[in-house]
């Protein structure tokens, strides 16, 4: 195992896998949220190696825990509570940048697993729990649906006008990031990285350039986020049937968590990691040489971290602020500067017509189906049996 | 009405009157296209979102398929997207099985106890919703599948008031527009009576001609009711001025010579003469009060041609009494009657016809040759009454002076009154008619003849 510089936080999943169990324990990268995983007792937060370790090993059980629970800003200030599933090391700079403005304010951010969160904010919607004053998740079928339920409520501004019509809704849910979804490739394994999905499908055709190239994407039944980009892909083109048929093929892996996945290909587990968060990926791939973000030409899907203030909030003014603050210039440029936003052209995308945005409208509402998710679930299982799901 | 009445100098123009009748009427029409307006975008905008609606169930309801034994429902996109056209609204739908259970979708979502349309809420908020069934016949799986899509109004409502705005806007324009033409309308209908009365403004205050200006026929009754009064105003004025014009002259000759006689008569001493200057005088005296009679008789007729309200007259009745008076004076003995079976009706005023007959009657009983003849008939719209004589009447050259009122034929005779005729003639000239006078080479006929009211009348 060979950690990339002094990235701070860790995935302890890959060991226990190797041990033949379920994936079990802390994974930093959360958007990865782990929702219909029933055996998952515990996400542990912590700084550095060591900690991370006897985290792992001390998990206790526990039901809908915050992962991380910060607070910042002066100690006798009113706290303003936001939820999230944004790592608490990448969204903290961006609360502070926003508190400089705000100098009676204090929040307390707490970082959540997204199936927690989505339940936690279930709760509340239905006055059986605190609700936070601002929710942002990279689950944005999920903030979606709540939305849809009645739980939000709207916040107009200069700021949120400004917004282009997929990353408003309702004047409820607003887009905060664009983080597209990329393929990370080990540059020693594939020199000649594919630049669109059909090079890879064409790398993996038995005879291909490449078939044996390992490849390894989100397990979709543990990620809601890899489910989200895997669900996308299948309404985006007819290619998503030849991927999943080539991935079969090739035996490719199914696995946890976008940090799991960049680590794998950068310690050369795998050549290829497909459909991985490009905004955590640009974080790694500034400190390591050895991997390559492709932004498929095709088409690349871009998400946008969705934020909204809940009906019960405390604080919706301040809360307003706050989303005012991220959309403003200020804002965008802390959210740049911590990957949140992409600079479109270092990803090698200047085509507009390749960036298919994943519109925040009620069209998600059909990924948080039961019956949807069933049959893509099974879909998805006759390409990676499970005996293949627990890594190489 | 009645307040304008009591301050009589303070009216209202017609221009105001048609100008808030004008905003009354726009006032209204608007309010009732805005409020159909609003009733029709509901109406369009309830059809175009509900179509989504059921497009988006039926799609659905198309995904539901058995599999394996199973209920499987596969969502299209679509279905999702096309909600999704209403961009703020919120969605709500649910998938029954046969069984009553939830396949997939919201629980306890309220439900028609048929298919088909019906309104809703969703968490509080207003909504449609739409329920289509899908019959199952298949081995594993027989019965009906129970689709309910809801959705949140909140694009309806905002897209039928678009439509409610512009057709409201669009008839605003509409209605100015329309006023403009209204308002150019007006001034050029209400022209006329701008110069009309510029016209009577500047008017002298004697001058009794018709007013020469053109109208249209909605106030020529007005006008011409003006210039009527006007023309009755004329000749009344010109009957006193005539009355006052002739009675000096008419009455100081007789009176003078009814003094003259006096005045022998006061120096005369036998008794004998005194007695015939006394006769005389008498006989003077009746024939002065004969002519001052006839003088006023004819200053009423003349009043009365234009005073008194015309009413359906019979010529026979009137020619039966003229005879009858005539009688009962004494010396109308043997005048005869010729009367025809049917009434001949004229509009006018009984006793000036009366006096007229009377007058024609007494002067071929003076004047004329027995026997003497009173003739009513009527033909081709005229009614004619006459007086007939075996006489030789008066000479043709005579016809015309004997009709004005100095006729040189009576004179101031000691006899007559030389007002006779021309009491005849006004009084012909009142009803519309003409008197006439021919001679057939056996009698002399002296007609009055008018228009005769129809047998209806």
């Amino acid at each position: 195992m060979r950690w990339a510089g002094n990235f701070t936080w860790v995935c302890v999943v890959a060991a226990a896998r190797r041990a033949g169990a379920k994936p079990q324990g802390a994974c930093h990268a959360t958007d990865s949220g782990q929702r219909h995983d029933p055996e998952r007792k515990h996400r542990a937060l912590v700084p550095g190696l060591v900690l991370a370790l006897i985290a792992s090993i001390v998990a206790a059980p526990a039901v809908a825990q915050t992962e991380a629970e910060v607070r910042i800003g002066p100690a006798d200030a009113p706290a303003l509570i936001v939820r999230g599933t944004t790592d608490a090391d990448i969204f903290l700079p961006v609360l502070r940048a926003f508190l400089a403005t705000e100098p009676d304010l204090a929040i307390r951010y707490e970082q959540w697993g997204s199936n927690d969160l989505f339940a936690r904010a279930t709760e509340a919607c239905a006055g059986g729990a605190e609700a936070a004053d601002l929710l942002v998740s990279s689950a944005v079928d999920s903030v979606v649906r709540l939305a849809n339920d009645g739980c939000a409520q709207a916040h107009v501004s200069e700021e949120t006008a400004t917004l282009p019509a997929g990353q408003l809704w309702r004047d409820e849910v607003f887009g905060i990031t664009q983080e597209p979804a990329v393929m990370v490739v080990n540059r020693a394994a594939v020199p000649d990285a594919p630049v669109t999905r059909f090079d890879l499908i064409d790398m993996l055709r038995p005879g291909g350039a490449r078939e044996s190239l390992r490849v390894a994407t989100y397990d979709i039944e543990e990620s809601g986020l890899g489910y989200l980009f895997a669900f996308m892909d299948s309404l985006q083109a007819t290619t998503f049937g030849s991927l999943i048929e080539a991935f079969d093929r090739s035996g490719a892996v199914a696995t946890c968590c976008s940090a799991e996945l960049i680590d794998g290909v950068i310690e050369g587990r795998w050549d290829l990691a497909y459909n991985v968060l490009g905004s955590y990926a640009e974080a790694r791939a500034a400190e390591s040489d050895e991997i390559a973000i492709v932004a498929p030409e095709d088409y690349t899907l871009m998400l946008s971290r969705a934020a909204f203030i809940p009906a019960g909030a405390a604080r919706p003014e301040a809360a307003g602020r706050l989303v005012d603050f991220m959309l403003s210039g200020q804002g965008r440029a802390v959210l740049r500067a911590n990957h949140l936003i992409p600079r479109i052209d270092g990803l090698g995308v200047e085509d507009d017509v390749s960036i298919r945005p994943i519109p925040l409208t009620p069209v998600l509402l059909l990924t948080t189906d039961a019956a949807k998710r069933r049959l893509f679930i099974e879909l998805w299982r006759n390409t990676f049996p499970g005996d293949r799901a627990a890594g190489p | 009405m009645a307040e304008a009445s009591a301050v009589p100098r303070r009216r209202r123009s017609i221009t105001t009157r048609l100008a808030l009748t004008l905003a009354a009427i726009f006032v209204g029409g608007g309010t009732a296209i805005a409020i159909a307006a609003l009733a029709y975008g509901r109406t369009a905008a309830d059809r175009s979102f509900d179509r989504l609606l059921i497009g988006a169930a039926e799609q659905i309801a198309e995904a539901v398929a058995v599999r394996g034994g199973r209920l499987i429902v596969d969502i299209p996109a679509s279905a999702f997207e096309l909600l999704s056209l209403a961009a703020d609204d919120r969605i709500v739908y649910a998938v029954t099985a046969p069984d009553g259970a939830l396949v997939t979708g919201y629980p306890d979502l309220p439900r028609a106890e048929t298919q088909g349309i019906y309104d809703g809420e969703i968490t509080g908020a207003d909504a449609r919703f739409v329920r289509i069934d899908r019959l199952l016949a298949e081995r594993a799986l027989t019965g009906r599948v129970t689709v309910v899509v809801g959705q949140t109004t909140q694009a309806r409502t905002e897209l039928a008031r678009e439509i409610a705005g512009r057709a409201v806007l669009l008839s605003g324009i509409a209605g100015l527009f329309m006023a403009g033409l209204a308002l150019v309308a007006v001034r050029r209908a209400l022209a006329p009576l701008d110069r009309l009365a510029r016209h009577l403004s500047t008017r002298e205050a004697h001058d009794l001609r018709p007013v020469p200006v053109e109208v249209p026929r909605e106030i020529g009754v007005l006008v011409d009711t003006l210039d009527r009064f006007m023309a009755r105003v004329e000749r009344q004025v010109s009957a006193t001025q005539a009355l006052l014009g002739d009675a000096p002259h008419q009455l100081r000759t007789p009176i003078a010579a009814i003094r003259a006689h006096a005045e022998l008569a006061r120096e005369e001493r036998d008794p004998e003469k005194l007695r015939a200057m006394v006769t005389r005088i008498h006989q003077r005296a009746l024939n002065l009060g004969r002519l001052a009679d006839q003088m006023l008789s004819r200053a009423m007729i003349i009043h009365r041609a234009d005073a008194v309200p015309r009413a359906p007259v019979d010529l026979r009745e009137v020619a039966m009494r003229a005879v009858d008076e005539v009688d009962h004076l004494g010396g109308g003995a043997g005048v005869g009657l010729h009367l025809p079976e049917d009434a001949v009706r004229v509009a006018g005023d009984a006793l000036s016809l009366g006096e007229a007959v009377k007058n024609l009657l007494a002067n071929a009983l003076r004047y004329g040759t027995a026997p003497v003849a009173v003739s009513v008939s009527g033909a081709e719209g005229r009614a004619r009454i006459e007086v007939l004589d075996a006489g030789p009447g008066i000479p043709e050259g005579q016809w015309v002076d004997a009709m004005s009122r100095f006729a040189g034929r009576s004179g101031v005779s000691a006899e007559s009154a030389g007002l006779g005729l021309s009491i005849v003639a006004s009084v012909a000239e009142a009803h519309e008619g003409t008197l006439r006078f021919s001679h057939d080479g056996v009698r002399f006929h002296a007609t009055l003849e008018m228009p005769m009211l129809g047998a209806g009348a």
